[in-house]
């Protein structure tokens, strides 16, 4: 008894000084949880958690943000349930691997009284988030092919590179495919590149040679992009204003916006910085004297060399 | 045994030998598909992609005949190549610092690649014939080893090539050497020192021993172990070359490069006659293999009649029919 009276005295003054020992249980614990980044988009999305947490718990000392990342939906699930019962967290917020299997393991921490944050990826049940944070899957497909609109005319064509197929692709290519509805503007083909460079450069190879008479190209992805230009510059078909436009933010491609780069003079945002913005939100849930909880679904903004520096994070891996 | 029935002397009755002609004949009914699909595919610039596009895929087959040939597996190939690229690349960007953007620093990126795939492949090697564990196992093992090194080198994200070092690299890839593009010249070269070695060697003599009966292999006063060994360390080096042309492609290696390359290597193998259970190897078959997948993807590329959610199944169909074709049993006649 002594012994861990000690302990905990010592504890107390060794991590906060000056702070009484009663703030440490008005501390208020936010539980992070999202995929073990594996690819690009995610490990930018791994940085600007962290960087959200410094900022965050920074400015409001009372805040402690726990980030876990899990490498698959049972482990995101096993993290879940350690949250609430190591951390007892007051707030969750979660960027599901699937929304099926962690449905339920959502809805566990909502009943220990967790406020709950659901980024990018919706739950396969209605009503469990207290607020929903994600990018706009169809309206970045609208913002694309409005571009495209500005710069081409009737009887132009173009070609589309799409991603893996999945309900985010077909939200993209739906959503772009209404707004060039009626413009005249000929889609040659579409094929799918799995948002993979390799796949991009084979894919656009082909349509190379395939269709002698291409105008632009849709590859919905800064990484297909990137496979796109290699196999433009391979058959010297970069100049007639030949214009690609990807999708998603990456570092390198805000960076040639600013320096002006005429092959991909524009960018369209998904960004992986959402998960700060959840943070943030979440955040704001504890702190603000406004109401938060609703859905935010944040713009598809197109990044032009006016607006690219707001966007571009030199030290993000993305 | 059905093998034994071969053996005995032929019959004399002139018979097109399909284990023998059937890939060529499957790769020449694809190139009639995709020219009557569309005339610009036989156009010297498709031609020329596929033949370069082909050159991954057909150098690390080559290897992985001589690997499956002795009874062997190697399931790592894809995962190798990232990990490979990916520590090329961070080589070369922190050479530039000291060597320069010259060629020098090229060549001891591509030099250390090879050095680095030999000893991948020894110890895929050594691990099955020392370690006593199954090719299958130790090789799904590094598979997941070399896949996650690269994205921890990467940081979860892209690793990418300097853009001063990519000027004097990127001509491995794009440039042609009368007419024909550096990969494909090396993937020429690959195969015919893998035919040499195969048909005309006792080494390649020796891997069919070996698939055919490890144990008569042994009994025979041949060095199992050593042999099989050494047919890990081709893999490891055709591995390693097909990396060196792979990276001036795009100058960048990710978690997402060279998926699935070891099925698709394995694939053009049996594809070209090759035997998965090993005892009866083909590189000229292999070429023709990986030829063939590529030309797959191609033509699925060249036209909007099959649903892109379709791709896979395609795929799936040339492929058992191409292996149908040179196994089913033609001559009418058999003897089993």
């Amino acid at each position: 008894m002594h012994f861990g009276k000690t302990i905990f005295a010592g504890l107390v003054g060794g991590v906060m000084a000056v702070a009484s020992a009663a703030s440490a249980q008005d501390t208020i614990k936010i539980g992070v949880s999202y995929p073990t980044p594996t690819h690009a988009w995610a490990a930018g999305m791994n940085w600007h958690a962290e960087q959200a947490e410094a900022r965050l718990e920074a400015l409001y000392p009372d805040i402690d943000l726990i980030l876990i990342n899990s490498p698959d939906p049972a482990s995101q699930a096993s993290a879940l349930e350690d949250l609430v019962s190591i951390h007892a967290i007051d707030a969750l917020v979660v960027l599901p691997f699937e929304s099926e299997p962690l449905t339920d393991p959502v809805l566990n921490v909502k009943e220990s009284g967790a406020l709950i944050t659901v980024v990018d990826r919706g739950l396969s049940q209605p009503g469990i988030e207290d607020i929903y944070v994600a990018g706009n899957n169809p309206e970045l497909g609208r913002v694309s092919a409005q571009y495209m609109k500005t710069r081409l005319e009737s009887g132009d064509n173009i070609v589309i590179l799409r991603g893996i197929p999945t309900v985010i692709d077909n939200e993209r290519f739906d959503g772009f495919m209404a707004e060039i509805e009626g413009t005249g503007i000929n889609v040659l083909d579409h094929k799918h590149a799995n948002w993979n460079r390799d796949d991009g450069f084979e894919v656009m190879q082909d349509f190379l040679s395939r269709f002698p008479d291409i105008d632009a190209v849709w590859a919905q992805d800064d990484d297909i992009a990137i496979g796109v230009v290699a196999a433009l510059e391979q058959a010297g078909r970069t100049g007639d204003g030949m214009f690609v436009v990807g999708g998603a933010g990456m570092k390198e491609t805000i960076r040639g916006i600013m320096d002006g780069n005429e092959l991909v003079p524009v960018d369209v945002l998904y960004p992986p910085s959402m998960i700060a913005t959840a943070m943030d939100v979440t955040v704001a849930a504890f702190k603000s004297n406004g109401p938060v909880a609703g859905r935010y679904i944040l713009g598809a903004t197109l990044i032009t060399p006016e607006n690219a520096e707001a966007f571009y994070f030199p030290d993000s891996p993305f | 045994m059905p093998d034994t029935a071969q053996t005995q002397p032929a019959s004399n009755k002139p018979k097109i030998d399909l284990k023998m002609y059937g890939p060529a004949i499957a790769l020449a009914l694809l190139c009639i598909l995709g020219f009557s699909l569309n005339t610009a595919f036989l156009s010297e610039g498709n031609i020329t992609n596929l033949l370069t596009r082909s050159a991954f895929i057909g150098i690390i087959a080559v290897g992985a005949t001589f690997v499956i040939t002795a009874g062997g597996i190697d399931l790592s190939v894809g995962s190798m190549a990232a990990a490979i690229a990916g520590v090329m690349i961070i080589l070369m960007n922190s050479l530039i610092d000291v060597l320069g953007t010259g060629t020098l620093t090229v060549v001891i990126g591509a030099t250390s690649a090879i050095i680095l795939g030999a000893l991948a492949g020894l110890a895929n090697g050594l691990l099955t014939t020392k370690g006593k564990i199954e090719a299958f196992i130790v090789t799904l093992g590094t598979m997941g080893i070399f896949r996650s090194l690269v994205t921890y080198f990467a940081d979860g994200g892209t690793l990418s090539l300097s853009f001063e070092i990519r000027g004097t690299y990127r001509p491995v890839y794009y440039e042609s050497i009368l007419g024909v593009p550096i990969p494909v010249w090396v993937f020429i070269m690959v195969a015919i020192s893998g035919w040499f070695l195969m048909n005309r060697t006792t080494f390649g003599r020796y891997c069919t021993a070996i698939g055919s009966n490890e144990h008569v292999a042994q009994y025979s006063a041949i060095n199992v172990n050593k042999i099989k060994t050494w047919t890990y360390v081709i893999q490891g080096l055709c591995v390693a070359l097909a990396t060196v042309i792979y990276v001036p492609r795009l100058g960048s290696a990710s978690s997402s490069t060279g998926v699935l390359w070891e099925l698709e290597a394995i694939a053009a193998v049996i594809i070209g006659g090759t035997v998965l259970k090993g005892g009866y190897g083909r590189i000229g078959g292999t070429i023709l293999g990986a030829l063939i997948l590529t030309t797959i993807g191609n033509i699925l590329n060249f036209t909007d009649l099959v649903s892109n959610y379709l791709n896979g199944t395609m795929q799936g169909l040339i492929i058992i029919v191409a292996v149908w074709l040179q196994r089913a049993d033609w001559g009418g006649k058999s003897k089993t």
